[in-house]
């Protein structure tokens, strides 16, 4: 029992790592239909990032300010990037998908590699404040605190952007520029001022997913960690149905807790460990099979 | 009419001259001048040659999918790693003679795409992309779990039983003949079914599915047919590079790699077909030889800054290759086509870009035109 309630609580917290990288692509690919092989690149650069300052950062203060302090460099550095990146590389291909997403490909190479070179191949420490890897009790099993946290940060951010999506100006240029962008431009709105913003979005929280992982994996970060987690957030968009929030949610928590289960016991009793990586990808054989649009089965954003 | 056979015969004869001179190069000491590392017939550098002359077939093959058919899959070096790992593992594990590790391989080469395209053939576009990517993956995830044994793990496998003809530095040019023999087979295969009636459908696929399906025929038939096809020529070319490299490791089943075939088929041009080959041959050559000249001093006396960066292969490339969908879509290939220059990847935009099940009027607009600015 105690081990059940670990490996859904584990498996949560990586479904909630799973749903910021996600709800990023979905809502960039929803908007702008470009698919953003770029995206792991976001969530390394502000992992190192994040990194880099809590090592200048030395002893100031507690360690918990410094976590929150290097923490926010990452995320503001993830958001500049992915705005950059929309403004300088994007946008002068606007329309042209394949190049776009070409492009992204060319980007998430390079610059993986580039951080390769700048810090080395192998992974970093990554210092977080001691309460995160203590643990605590709930229903007999001791859960590492840092998954709370995951889980809390996920779903703050999924109302954040649903509440975003609803109740805000942009949203509403969004949601309409989903619906009909030919129709909001006509309407002399400029959407391209929303590209940047949804893309800037993204890389913040892909850059959040990178800080959590950072303590996720027990407190290391190495340059394939985008790429890795980026593979199975492409998964939960194809499951959850591209372009929407919702869909993206539901099967972030569904890819996250079916592939800790079957890892586990896929390991334990069949000494098979990477059952639940292939579990997932069964998961998607099935989906497509039944249900090629996805959960959500429509294509739009937040409904 | 004549002129069409005139062409043909033009083509043909510069192929047959291309690769007549490919095949004696072994025979040529020649100093390279630092292009490669050592004369040219020498161990190492026909090494390098035979690696660019499989990769620019397996680009050719990528570019059936992608170029010709407008399928952008990113799974496509899940089916070379299967030629590659079955011939290792074949010959080691299981102690089978090389022919009856070859039947093997074609077997599942034959049925694993079919299997998997299938599957993945029911979405399309993006999709399509991310479903091959998943299934690639959970490939890469399989080989490093190492099952029996039988893949190695992170350190990989060796290629044994292997005829005495293929062993040794010495032999060297006879892989390398082996390799040409295979790229020439591609380019064959390629071109046959390219001018085929299947072939027309595909491109017809690329152009407008859904004008396709109009017509009659069922897009998703054409699609797994070009998908095995593709996926099948792919897999002979993992078993030339595991007879090449004489072993099996993890890299071929990256998705580092599946990217990698990507990049070369864009920057020879899409959708031609010695387009494929050139950027897969430049790719790989590029690859081998960047670590070498990022070594030269000019560049170790540069700041960190500089340095660091260009010793990394995928960062020149993935920048180059960024660079040449800027300012050359078209790829080398687009440099002889004048006026056609953008042509290559406009034409796939649509392809990509309808998914089938939100087939609308707009779709149907030129893609050329920019219907929704």
């Amino acid at each position: 029992m105690s081990t059940f309630v670990l490996l859904t609580i584990t498996g949560l917290g990586l479904g909630a790592m799973y749903f910021l990288i996600a709800s990023g692509l979905s809502l960039i690919y929803g908007l702008m239909g470009v698919l953003n092989f770029a995206h792991g690149a976001f969530l390394t650069v502000g992992a190192y990032s994040s990194w880099w300052l809590s090592t200048q950062l030395g002893g100031v203060g507690s360690d918990v300010l410094r976590f929150l302090l290097s923490a926010a460099f990452g995320l503001l550095v993830g958001a500049v990037v992915a705005a950059l990146v929309e403004l300088v590389l994007i946008r002068p291909l606007y329309q042209r998908h394949i190049e776009q997403v070409l492009v992204t490909v060319g980007l998430s190479l390079a610059m993986v590699a580039w951080v390769q070179a700048t810090w080395g191949p192998t992974e970093r420490v990554y210092e977080a404040p001691s309460w995160l890897a203590r643990t605590t009790e709930v229903f007999g099993a001791r859960v590492p605190n840092d998954r709370f946290v995951e889980i809390g940060v996920a779903a703050v951010v999924l109302v954040g952007i649903v509440a975003f999506l609803r109740y805000t100006r942009y949203g509403l240029i969004i949601r309409a520029g989903v619906e009909n962008r030919a129709m909001v431009t006509a309407l002399g709105i400029d959407v391209r001022r929303a590209f940047t913003l949804v893309f800037a979005i993204g890389g913040l929280a892909a850059a959040l997913a990178g800080v959590l992982s950072g303590v996720y994996f027990g407190g290391s970060i190495d340059p394939d960690r985008g790429t890795s987690l980026l593979i199975f957030a492409f998964i939960v968009v194809v499951i959850g149905g591209l372009g929407s929030i919702m869909g993206s949610a539901v099967a972030a928590v569904l890819v996250g807790l079916v592939q800790q289960y079957a890892n586990y016991y896929g390991s334990e009793y069949l000494d098979f460990s990477v059952l639940g990586d292939l579990s997932v990808v069964l998961m998607l054989a099935i989906t497509l099979l039944v249900r090629p649009s996805g959960l959500a089965g429509k294509w739009s954003v937040a409904h | 009419m004549v002129g069409g056979a005139l062409r043909l015969a033009l083509r043909l004869g510069l192929a047959a001259a291309a690769f007549g001179l490919l095949a004696v190069v072994p025979q040529f000491s020649i100093d390279t001048h630092g292009v490669f590392s050592s004369e040219l017939n020498s161990p190492g550098t026909l090494q390098v040659l035979a690696l660019m002359l499989v990769f620019g077939a397996v680009a050719l093959t990528y570019d059936l999918l992608f170029g010709f058919t407008g399928l952008l899959s990113f799974g496509h070096a899940l089916y070379f790693a299967v030629g590659v790992y079955l011939t290792a593992i074949a010959t080691t594990r299981w102690d089978w003679t090389l022919w009856q590790a070859l039947l093997f391989t074609a077997a599942v080469a034959l049925l694993v795409p079919l299997l998997l395209g299938a599957v993945s053939l029911r979405v399309g576009g993006i999709a399509f992309a991310m479903v091959t990517l998943a299934f690639a993956e959970a490939g890469s995830k399989l080989v490093n779990q190492n099952p029996r044994g039988w893949t190695g793990g992170e350190e990989g496998t060796a290629v044994g039983n292997l005829p005495d003809a293929l062993v040794g530095v010495l032999n060297t040019k006879h892989l390398y003949w082996i390799a040409l023999g295979y790229l020439i087979f591609v380019f064959v295969a390629v071109n046959w079914v390219v001018d085929s009636s299947p072939g027309r459908v595909w491109q017809a696929i690329r152009e407008n599915e859904q004008r396709v399906e109009v017509l009659g025929l069922q897009p998703f038939r054409f699609k797994l047919m070009v998908f095995v096809i593709s996926s099948f020529l792919a897999t002979a070319g993992g078993v030339v590079y595991a007879l090449l490299i004489g072993s099996a490791g993890p890299r071929v089943t990256t998705p580092a790699f599946t990217l990698a075939l990507l990049l070369m088929v864009v920057i020879g041009g899409t959708g031609t077909r010695w387009g494929a080959i050139l950027g897969g041959a430049l790719y790989t050559f590029l690859d081998y030889r960047l670590v070498e000249w990022s070594d030269k001093a000019f560049i170790r006396e540069s700041p960190d800054l500089i340095r660091q960066p260009l010793s990394e292969p995928l960062f020149v490339l993935g920048t180059l290759f960024i660079l040449l969908v800027f300012f050359l879509p078209g790829g080398l290939a687009g440099l002889t086509l004048p006026g056609g220059r953008r042509r290559g990847l406009r034409l796939l935009e649509q392809s990509v870009r309808t998914e089938p099940t939100t087939g609308t009027v707009e779709d149907e607009a030129d893609p050329g035109v920019e219907a929704r600015t």
